[in-house]
């Protein structure tokens, strides 16, 4: 083995631990299964090696349901406590906690672009601080592509056209690899980065070091006013749409009856196709944006709708829960 | 034991020397002959396929890109995938030993549709040609069972060629699957009765039902893919408003079950040499074909297991993740079915059992991996990667190609009425054997760690496991070249096989090597079962001359 070689990925993820627990449970069983096969098969070729060329098998006489019973409902029980034992630890990687941060990611060809909930902007490389639970939201400008961070046992698929979310908590300082594990094209191989796990103080240090974004929020709430909306989605105008003020992380109820959660979603195919799902008691009015507005540029409005408090209750704490619907 | 051998055939005119000249192949309806052009066929691709197999291994070799751009790097791999998924594996088994074995196995003089049989092979190879001749320019990038159906749009023009050939090429599918089992249906000998069937046989019905109900969705998806780029309709691009995902879900409806297509028959393959070398009626007939029936139908229930990450739904996944596990129960009692002929058998370690030997060891390993990759905890970390390329070349080319080569050694002297060299295949066997094992295993911890599949370039850290690999794939094509040297060589120099080399049990050992034109002297008649080896002596006069 030559120095460097590792055998093992690093454990550095809440998640890690679990994913590895379940994976060497399988293993073990499967090891187990293998070798009583194997020595079996062994053990019957020496017994039963033939001894002259005109030798033929012995019949076997008496019931053998009960053997293809036994051998078929042992591996069903075992399977099943591999699924159920799977299941749990899928469910919970698909469920970010209430308390996570929101990181948008964006992949094109063939690169991966990260923004933080401050609006600094990343590409290739990802500072993270460590303990602390992060929400990814995802989607591609091009192809579809796939974030992974094997260190974080974290693999999801980033979909042209809609978000996709992951979420992880570092528990292990260091740098570890971001691969894209979905080919996409001629550079596919090329489309890798760093993900750094910093103390909380040095992802501070971090935040404020070097150029500032200026925020999301902020470069937000100018969007809103070069693309107009604020001429009909304000409190302040002849009130021809929703206002949005307060909206977000709500229900809402739809002129069909149905009801939808207003989160990063919905807001984003409201931009793009709102038609879609009208608000109740409004008329369809709104032009679509699609092809007038990047990803991003959805990605900053939404924060921007995100920090829009009710109105007259801008001091209520009630705002401060994030859209994570999560039942703790 | 088996019936002494036929009477006297050999040395006379068998289907081989009935008729000559290069017409009398290519327009022949004889099943037995059509599957020797397939074998022809097939084998070119195989080494072709190994080929670009070598030049991906040598490239990885180092972690720098440093043998090959990106761009021929991937179609390197992405024509390895085509060539020995759709010209090699798909067929191998069925339209070689398959069609040579199947009518005689019933007792038929032919397959119920000759001249279908031929019309099968014309776009199969005719597609072949294409699909090769279009990778050296370079224009071949697209693969259509790596799902991107939207990656590619810098050069349109090669998925189109693509996408027409495997559409053609489906036919030749969908009528092998029909051909089958219409003839086991309708031309069974008389008192061949369905659980006097062999396995081969049942393995064969199984993969026939596949082949019908599973490639017409691939041919809708190929059209589907052809309007979209011809006419750009929005299916599967999104920036026509397509769904790529969409893409994903039609082409494992299809292409999950196709891993059926390249598995049963090999599983078909291990019955027979299970039982004919330890002279032993197989244990548990009725669950070994069951099983194969099993597998086919829940087959078509599981390919949502390909896209626990692609943003479907986690209820899809859980159900697809619960439906997948019950694969592994048929797939289990097939192996414990096998293991369990053995006791008291009278066991010969000649070649074909040899490979029937390796092919448990591999699929031992294919299959547990499987139960891995469907355990949705694990399979969100190591999907797409070379976990997963280790996973299927273990189940796909450790087990698939052991049955295959297991068969074409046990049936060779049926074949071409020659002995090839024991001492030679023996070791060949074993080559092939650790070859696969030390070039694929070390895939499986590069995929823990956590290396992507189709990288050109990849982290040093890896760089060991991957010379590993590299090594292992040297010794694995030594190991599939000594057969192509030593059968070439038995056609001439080999011993003349007796009608029955082997003492094994079954209506094509009961005819001469190599079968007459119509397969046997007199039509044969059934009076046992499968594998009859122990109360063989009060029905000794199996087949011929009643």
């Amino acid at each position: 083995m030559l120095p460097n070689s590792p055998v093992f990925p690093p454990v550095s993820s809440t998640l890690a631990s679990k994913v590895d627990l379940l994976f060497f449970f399988t293993v073990g069983v499967s090891v187990l299964f293998s070798v009583l096969i194997v020595a079996t098969i062994v053990a019957f070729l020496v017994k039963y090696r033939r001894r002259h060329a005109a030798e033929t098998g012995q019949e076997i006489k008496g019931n053998t349901l009960i053997l293809e019973l036994a051998w078929s409902i042992i591996p069903l029980g075992l399977v099943m406590i591999s699924f159920f034992w799977g299941a749990a630890v899928f469910f919970e990687s698909s469920r970010p906690p209430a308390d996570a941060w929101s990181f948008h990611v964006y992949g094109k060809q063939w690169m991966w672009k990260v923004e933080h909930p401050e609006g600094k902007r990343e590409i290739n490389e990802f500072h993270v601080p460590v303990n602390q639970a992060v929400k990814l939201t995802m989607t591609s400008e091009d192809v579809i592509h796939n974030f992974s961070v094997p260190a974080f046992r974290l693999k999801m698929d980033v979909l042209p056209g809609r978000y996709t979310t992951a979420w992880f908590k570092a528990t292990k300082t260091g740098t570890y690899h971001i691969f894209c594990d979905q080919y996409c094209g001629v550079d596919h191989s090329k489309m890798v980065g760093k993900i750094h796990v910093l103390e909380p103080q040095d992802y501070q240090k971090w935040l404020v070091g070097g150029a500032s974004a200026g925020g999301a929020v902020a470069t937000g709430g100018e969007l809103f006013v070069a693309k107009a909306c604020n001429t009909c989605h304000r409190s302040d105008s002849s009130a021809r749409a929703p206002i949005l003020d307060g909206v977000f992380g709500k229900s809402v109820s739809l002129a069909d009856g149905r009801t939808v959660l207003a989160d990063e979603s919905y807001v984003r195919e409201s931009i793009l196709s709102p038609a879609s799902k009208i608000v109740q008691g409004y008329q369809p009015i709104m032009p679509t944006f699609k092809d007038q507005i990047s990803e991003e540029e959805i990605v900053q409005l939404i924060r921007y709708i995100q920090d829009l408090k009710p109105a007259g209750a801008a001091a209520a704490p009630a705002a401060a829960a994030p859209a994570a619907g999560g039942k703790s | 034991m088996s019936a002494p051998a036929s009477p006297a055939e050999t040395g006379g005119t068998n289907y081989l020397n009935a008729t000559h000249g290069i017409g009398s192949w290519l327009l022949t309806r004889d099943h037995k002959r059509i599957g020797i052009l397939y074998l022809l066929g097939i084998s070119v691709f195989f080494v072709l396929g190994g080929l670009m197999a070598v030049l991906i291994r040598a490239e990885l070799a180092t972690p720098q890109g440093d043998l090959f751009s990106s761009d021929v790097y991937n179609r390197l791999f992405t024509m390895h995938g085509i060539l020995m998924i759709f010209f090699f594996l798909i067929p191998s088994i069925p339209a070689v030993l398959g069609n040579f074995l199947l009518p005689i196995m019933i007792g038929a003089k032919d397959l119920a549709f000759p001249r279908l049989n031929l019309a099968q092979l014309v776009p199969l190879h005719d597609r072949r040609g294409d699909d090769v001749r279009v990778a050296p320019d370079g224009r071949h990038r697209h693969r259509l069972d790596l799902l991107h159906s939207d990656v590619d749009e810098l050069r349109p023009g090669q998925v189109i060629v693509t996408a027409v050939g495997i559409f053609v090429a489906g036919f030749s599918s969908i009528l092998t699957g029909l051909n089958f089992i219409v003839t086991i249906h309708r031309m069974r000998a008389p008192g061949l009765t369905w659980f006097r069937l062999p396995l081969f046989v049942w393995a064969h019905y199984a993969t026939s039902i596949i082949q019908i109900l599973g490639t017409p969705v691939i041919a809708i998806t190929i059209l589907l893919v052809g309007a979209e780029r011809l006419f750009h309709i929005g299916v599967f691009d999104p920036k026509y408003g397509g769904d790529p995902v969409l893409f994903q879900h039609l082409f494992w409806f299809y292409s999950h079950p196709a891993v059926y297509i390249m598995i049963l028959p090999a599983m078909g393959v291990m019955s027979e040499l299970v039982t004919a070398f330890s002279r032993k009626r197989v244990f548990g007939y009725h669950f070994i074909a069951f099983s194969s029936l099993f597998i086919a139908v829940i087959g078509f229930l599981v390919w949502g297991h390909h896209m626990f990450i692609s943003g479907q739904s986690v209820v899809a996944g859980a159900i697809f993740s619960f439906l997948t596990m019950l694969v592994a129960i048929p797939s289990a009692v097939k192996v414990f079915n096998w293991t369990a002929t053995l006791y008291k058998g009278s066991i010969s370690l000649q070649t074909p059992m040899l490979y029937a030997l390796g092919f448990i060891g591999v699929f031992l390993i294919g299959g547990l991996t499987g139960v891995m990759l469907g355990t949705l905890g694990i399979n969100i970390y190591v999907h797409d990667t070379y976990f997963i390329v280790a996973h299927f070349h273990y189940v796909m080319v450790g087990s698939a190609i052991m049955g295959y080569l297991g068969g074409l050694h046990f049936w060779w002297p049926k074949i071409t009425g020659r002995m090839y060299n024991e001492f030679w295949s023996k070791i060949s066997a074993i080559v092939i054997f650790i070859g696969f094992n030390t070039t694929f295993f070390p895939q499986f911890i590069l995929g823990y760690l956590g290396m992507p599949r189709r990288y050109h370039m990849y982290p040093a850290e890896f760089q060991t496991w991957n010379v590993l690999s590299s090594a292992g794939a040297t010794i694995l094509g030594f190991g599939y070249l000594m057969p192509v040297v030593y059968l070439l060589w038995s056609l001439k120099f080999g011993a003349k096989a007796p009608a029955n080399p082997w003492g094994a049990k079954g209506l094509e050992w009961e005819t001469s090597s190599p079968p007459p034109v119509l397969n046997f002297a007199t039509p044969p008649v059934v009076t046992e079962e499968a594998y009859a080896y122990e109360t063989s002596t009060p029905a000794k006069e199996v087949t011929v001359g009643v």
